[in-house]
């Protein structure tokens, strides 16, 4: 199949080794990948900020770019950024930008669920020795009801033990600009969440969103913790 | 339009204070978490939960839309049963009519049930103003009353207090032995708010349901505490916003399952009062009149909008709040509104306007609990980003409106995405050390600054995935 990876922004310049893991993986399931270097964002920080315009006007982008493209899918390894380009139909509601927008968003999905239920592949090789926790993403979850299959997925990598965390589906605090808007209660969040980590003997948290990644890593690292955090992608693609 | 008690401004300054209080977080902690359990368990039970909530949805969404309609059936069939109705634009004419009520009936001591509509109009103020003495007779109630203090959630007002701050609270103010036990601290407001009933002019309750149908409104409870306050004083005075009609008594059918489940997880509460009309002869027990004021106070405007209509969909149950992480951590004063968490976010700017309440449509990471957990599926997140739109469209905020046009210039276009970037990366390379920026950084980019608080400042990749792609990926394909 014929695959477009819409990389997101964060990934392309953040964590890129989630986007390279993500080709691995989508190549390893018999893949075709393509990726057109024009992709910049989806547009989400603006329209979660109330700055609809701007979020159009970088979204309108985005389709011009994802229309050019024949693919089957177009695969993300972020369930944030599928769901906003779900919201991309209302946000273009009345414009001439709107079918572009309905036609991307029906072809565009998050890479787990893409795998497991579009693909039907579950077990991709892979192998990683270490007690790993899943991170349940706000968007993914509770917007895309993305739940069992990121964990079939870590269920069938060699050497993985998948420790279900009790804040497994508590927002680690992110949420865009809310995570400088109100640092501390976002921080208090993250706190909150955490808290599980220290009795559970964890190695690694794991998630479908660098932007939550990044929150939780960035975190970690202040407070001096050894407790790693990869993107889903990463421990797919590895070969232990 | 507007709310008693407003003071949503300070929405940072009452943050940090309650960030502050670790015995604060610890009771939130405690209570909202005792409360997502019971109402899991209580959800759990039912195998139509989610049927349910659709046919909650779809009713409420009916009665909203046509309202016009069932609004003046409900008030005719209330007329009929000998109800007196009155209606309030605003608080200000709510309490004008109150007043001049309890005037009439030269009522002192009022007994009050549980209200979340006459706190949001000040009532017991206005009462206190005019000589009278309100008594809140559901237990939380009468603690923050006791206390001075607001509620701190819709159906547990003293979430935010510790059984040992209560029971200081009693001592100091009831002047009862000192005791840490819960049966001898209910026992002593027991016995005090019998003595209240007992000694009432006037009783005033809210209204959970009111049904066009019949002309009854319907009160739910635990303490037996509004039924006292319906039935023993002479007048009793229900107050309810215009939002709460049900067209059919057969439509509590599904509303009876939903509300106590989602709010504190009962299957039931221990009372279910419906209420069509006062006492028909001297024999019967119950009011010699029932008064009924229908109140406005904004509502109509959030009717008319298509999106916002669905606020006035919530039963005030409460579950939102318990599922909110951003409640469990600073509780509902820091709302500064009597409607606080994910519904109080939405609420509180619509009844009061995005001048004074902006702060609380972005009080939110949009992890979107509130809405999962909400018994008629109010889309909690969809109407907190409309209320972000409009506050944009209307307080503009200079630097912020400036970044993001800024930022939407880069974003729509691949090289100056590319470009941007690659001097972000040589600015971090030049200031940035051990993931922090330098503190002079941090005071002119305060969204830096911010971040750096509590966390390190993640660095941009020294390769994008675009140069990783374009170097060694895209030549790769198999």
């Amino acid at each position: 199949m014929k695959v477009s990876l819409f990389v997101t922004c964060l990934v392309d310049q953040l964590w890129p080794s989630a986007g390279v893991a993500a080709v691995e993986v989508l190549r390893r399931a018999g893949c075709q990948v393509e990726f057109d270097p024009e992709q910049t964002c989806c547009g989400q920080p603006a329209f979660n900020s109330g700055y609809r315009e701007e979020a159009r006007k970088v979204a309108r982008h985005f389709l011009n770019v994802m229309t050019k493209s024949s693919a089957e899918a177009i695969v993300s390894p972020s369930g944030s950024c599928v769901a906003m380009v779900h919201h991309l139909p209302k946000l273009f509601e009345g414009t001439p930008d709107h079918g572009a927008a309905v036609e991307v968003a029906e072809r565009t999905f998050e890479l787990g669920s893409f795998l497991v239920k579009r693909l039907g592949i579950e077990d991709l090789g892979a192998q990683y020795a270490g007690r790993l926790s899943w991170h349940d993403s706000c968007h993914g979850l509770r917007e895309l009801g993305i739940y069992e299959e990121p964990r079939r997925l870590l269920r069938r990598v060699q050497g993985v033990e998948l420790i279900e965390l009790p804040t497994h589906d508590s927002c680690c605090g992110f949420g865009g600009t809310f995570s400088v808007k109100h640092s501390d209660i976002s921080v208090a969040m993250l706190d909150y969440k955490l808290q599980a980590l220290q009795d559970q003997n964890v190695d690694a948290l794991v998630g479908a969103d660098v932007s939550c990644l990044m929150q939780i890593r960035s975190r970690l690292q202040r407070r001096g913790s050894k407790v790693q955090t990869f993107h889903l992608a990463e421990i797919l693609a590895s070969r232990g | 339009m507007a709310i008693h008690h407003l003071e949503s401004v300070f929405f940072r300054e009452k943050v940090a204070e309650a960030l502050e209080d670790q015995t604060l977080r610890g009771a939130l902690q405690n209570a909202t978490g005792l409360f997502r359990q019971r109402r899991l368990a209580a959800t759990a039970s039912l195998s139509d939960w989610e049927k349910l909530r659709d046919q909650a949805r779809a009713i409420k969404a009916e009665t909203l839309t046509h309202l016009d309609h069932y609004l003046p059936e409900f008030v005719a069939k209330a007329e009929s049963n000998g109800i007196k109705v009155h209606w309030a634009r605003d608080h200000q004419e709510a309490c004008q009519v109150i007043s001049q009520l309890v005037s009439e009936k030269q009522a002192r001591r009022i007994v009050k049930s549980k209200s979340m509509t006459t706190e949001e109009i000040g009532l017991n103020h206005v009462l206190e103003t005019d000589g009278a003495e309100p008594i809140e007779t559901d237990l939380g109630e009468w603690i923050i009353q006791l206390a001075g203090e607001t509620p701190s959630h819709i159906i547990v007002p003293a979430i935010h207090k510790t059984k040992a701050q209560i029971a200081d609270l009693f001592v100091d103010q009831l002047s009862i032995e000192p005791t840490q036990d819960a049966e001898e601290l209910t026992k002593a407001a027991r016995r005090i708010l019998r003595h209240h009933f007992a000694q009432a002019d006037m009783g005033i309750s809210g209204v959970n349901f009111a049904i066009a149908e019949t002309g009854s409104i319907l009160i739910l409870e635990n303490e037996g505490n509004a039924r006292m306050s319906t039935s023993l004083p002479k007048v009793h005075l229900a107050v309810m916003g215009l939002e709460k009609i049900l067209p059919r008594l057969a439509d509590l059918e599904v509303f009876l399952r939903l509300l106590p489940r989602s709010g504190t997880g009962q299957h039931l509460t221990s009372y279910q009062s419906i209420l069509s009309g006062p006492k028909r002869n001297p024999d019967q027990e119950g009011p010699e009149e029932l008064h009924l004021l229908i109140l406005d106070n904004g509502r109509s405007a959030i009717l008319a909008e298509e999106i916002t209509r669905q606020s006035l969909a919530c039963i005030r149950c409460g579950a939102c709040l318990n599922a909110c992480p951003v409640y469990q951590q600073i509780g509902g004063h820091a709302y500064g509104s009597v409607y606080p968490g994910p519904i109080g976010a939405i609420i509180t700017p619509q009844l009061a306007g995005l001048s004074e309440t902006k702060n609380l449509p972005y009080a939110s990471s949009l992890c979107g609990a509130c809405r999962d957990v909400c018994p008629v599926k109010i889309d909690i997140p969809e109407i907190l980003l409309h209320l972000r739109a409009k506050s944009v469209e209307a307080h503009e905020n200079g630097k912020e409106a400036k970044g993001f046009r800024m930022w939407a210039w880069i974003n729509r276009s691949r090289f100056r995405f590319v470009w941007a970037h690659r001097l972000a990366r040589l600015g971090g390379r030049i200031f940035m050390k051990n993931g922090q920026p330098p503190q002079w950084l941090q005071r002119r980019a305060p969204v830096l600054g911010a971040w750096a608080k509590h966390r390190q400042v993640p660095t941009l990749a020294k390769r994008s995935f675009r140069e990783i792609w374009k170097k060694e990926l895209s030549r790769k394909q198999p």
